[in-house]
């Protein structure tokens, strides 16, 4: 072995050393959460070292539901997500598209005040949404609430148009030459040589719902209408409750993320390093 | 391109109404609130009512005071960490690199209640996982919850466990833009790689870095789950009460809606600052 080869190898060698303990204390609040969600509670709140898993997740489920309807919440939970992301993506691309590829009055000025209002902490709109939401337009407790509100997402416009105005003019122009309608173009042309972009934006619309707490604690606060991170919360902190329940939740939160991330890592990578390389 | 208004904005105008009515408006309507006395119904213009309270209210220094404090340990340290994941990372030498992605970047996906949970059951006193292996290797139990130094750095630690990934993804995708040449010259120069890390790589990623940064100050600036559940509504006696605890308690638990806006504008003039001061000390030399 030549001394190249070797310094390759020692310097291989100290990267894994450190970076493997650092990758296990990362993963330990994940492993605890499984493993938590199997003890029994008495388990939890026992001196003893437990690092495994034990059997008890029915339990600590079945725990959890007496406590809060937590299988309602999750169907409110993935209602929303779902049509949000829906409602979001279409909403986002269409004015994605308008920005990349009309030039008409005010552009320069849309453009200037999505940029603008960007960096505006979410807290300066809460108490004016939620005056208007509950108040003026008395739509507290319902999926409007939760869903409509949400969808100013501003950097999903700007994903958008940037995905779209990277798309070679000719391709549009063609159809238009043979007569297709703009929204017709938008459609069956640039949706789907978008789709890449979409998927990457879609993924992270829904965990940004599907995760969503602060607005949905504020507006849809009661025990009918609460999605399924509220429904948790509403039990920490609370004495008469079983912990191994609240981790059981915490796994059914977490675990269909884990998955759909380790299943579609690419477009989720893609669509959180979007927002800053442009 | 030819002008095509009508078109246009028959693709802008769904997405224009929501983002006037619960975007734009909020903006205005908040700054408008907060100089209006809004215990008593009708709500009246006084406009030294709240910001007035403000000036004087110990409780807002003390939320403002440990705001600043979490933002100013741990945004750094997160964004170091940040980099030496991203860096290491995209290390050629690296095997099994698909798990330790997921090990860094899957707290990404985890949500604010799931882990303030979780992070509440592993440091609690007796039964806590963390104080059982400080034990076990012979340091003395920390009492998290109830003494503010320990509870204020378990705040600082689960953000950075749920928030270090996600910079390290950002960080990762610039690194990969940067061309491979600059470094085959460099180490053609035999120039060495931890010089090459200080005066090739961090000067390069210095925008995806302050763009990392912001985005952190506008996110801890807000932050409000971590204190609300895991040191259980900013406790111990308010010592990890944040401004966007303050203005949850204002605004939600109070009712007091004028107080609560001349937080949150305070909490927006702080991110836009701070804001202005990093780009400012970024910026490119001439």
């Amino acid at each position: 072995m030549t001394s190249r080869s070797q310094a390759r190898l020692g310097r291989s060698i100290l990267l894994h050393l450190f970076l493997t303990p650092l990758a296990l204390v990362w993963l330990f609040p994940l492993w605890m959460m499984v493993v938590f969600s199997t003890m029994p509670d008495n388990g939890i709140f026992s001196p003893g070292i437990e690092l495994l898993p034990h059997d008890g997740f029915i339990d600590n489920f079945n725990n959890l539901q007496r406590d809060t309807n937590f299988v309602g919440a999750i169907g409110i939970s993935v209602s929303v997500a779902v049509t949000y992301t829906v409602l979001s993506v279409l909403l986002t691309s269409m004015a994605g598209w308008a920005l990349a590829r009309y030039e008409f009055h005010g552009k320069g000025a849309v453009v200037a005040i999505i940029f603008g209002t960007i960096t505006l902490p979410y807290a300066v709109v809460l108490i004016p949404q939620f005056i208007m939401v509950a108040r003026d337009f008395a739509l507290a407790n319902t999926w409007i609430a939760l869903i409509v509100p949400p969808l100013f997402n501003s950097l999903g416009v700007l994903f958008m148009r940037q995905a779209f105005s990277m798309m070679p003019a000719e391709l549009f122009d063609a159809a238009r030459v043979e007569g297709v309608k703009e929204w017709r173009i938008f459609l069956f042309v640039a949706l789907p040589l978008a789709r890449p972009m979409l998927a990457a934006l879609a993924i992270i619309l829904f965990l940004a719902s599907w995760n969503n707490y602060l607005w949905p604690l504020l507006i849809n606060s009661q025990p009918g209408a609460m999605t399924a991170p509220v429904a948790l919360g509403t039990l920490i902190g609370l004495t008469k409750v079983s912990w191994g329940g609240i981790m059981a939740g915490a796994v059914m939160l977490t675990v269909p993320m884990l998955i759909v991330f380790v299943l579609l890592q690419r477009h989720f990578i893609a669509g959180i390093a979007a927002g800053a390389v442009k | 391109m030819r002008t095509q208004n009508a078109t246009a904005y028959r693709f802008l105008t769904p997405y224009l109404l929501i983002f006037a009515v619960f975007w734009i408006w909020p903006i205005i309507s908040s700054f408008l609130i907060s100089f209006q006395a809004t215990r008593t119904v009708p709500w009246r213009f006084a406009p030294a009512f709240n910001w007035g309270r403000l000036i004087g209210d110990p409780a807002f220094y003390n939320a403002l005071k440990n705001t600043l404090l979490i933002l100013v340990i741990q945004v750094p340290v997160m964004i170091a960490l940040a980099i030496v994941m991203a860096v290491l990372l995209n290390s050629p030498l690296l095997k099994a690199r698909g798990l330790y992605r997921f090990a860094f970047f899957a707290p990404v996906v985890v949500g604010e209640v799931a882990y303030s949970a979780v992070f509440r059951l592993m440091f609690s006193l007796d039964f806590g996982i963390v104080n059982k292996l400080l034990n076990s290797i012979g340091l003395p139990k920390v009492d998290w919850f109830s003494n503010v130094t320990p509870a204020m750095a378990l705040i600082m630690i689960a953000v950075t466990w749920r928030w270090a990934g996600y910079n390290a993804i950002i960080i990762l995708a610039g690194l990969q833009s940067i061309p491979e040449d600059v470094y085959e010259a460099a180490t053609l120069d035999r120039v060495s790689k931890v010089k090459q890390f200080f005066h090739i790589t961090l000067p390069l990623l210095k925008p995806v870095i302050v763009f990392c940064a912001v985005l952190s100050i506008i996110g801890t600036m807000q932050l409000f789950t971590e204190p609300f559940l895991i040191t259980e509504r900013g406790g111990p006696g308010g010592g990890t009460e944040t401004l966007g605890l303050l203005l949850y308690r204002q605004g939600f638990r109070s009712l007091n809606f004028g107080y609560a806006s001349a937080v949150a504008y305070t909490m927006a003039g702080l991110a836009i600052a701070i804001t202005l001061v990093q780009l400012w000390l970024m910026r490119e030399p001439k």
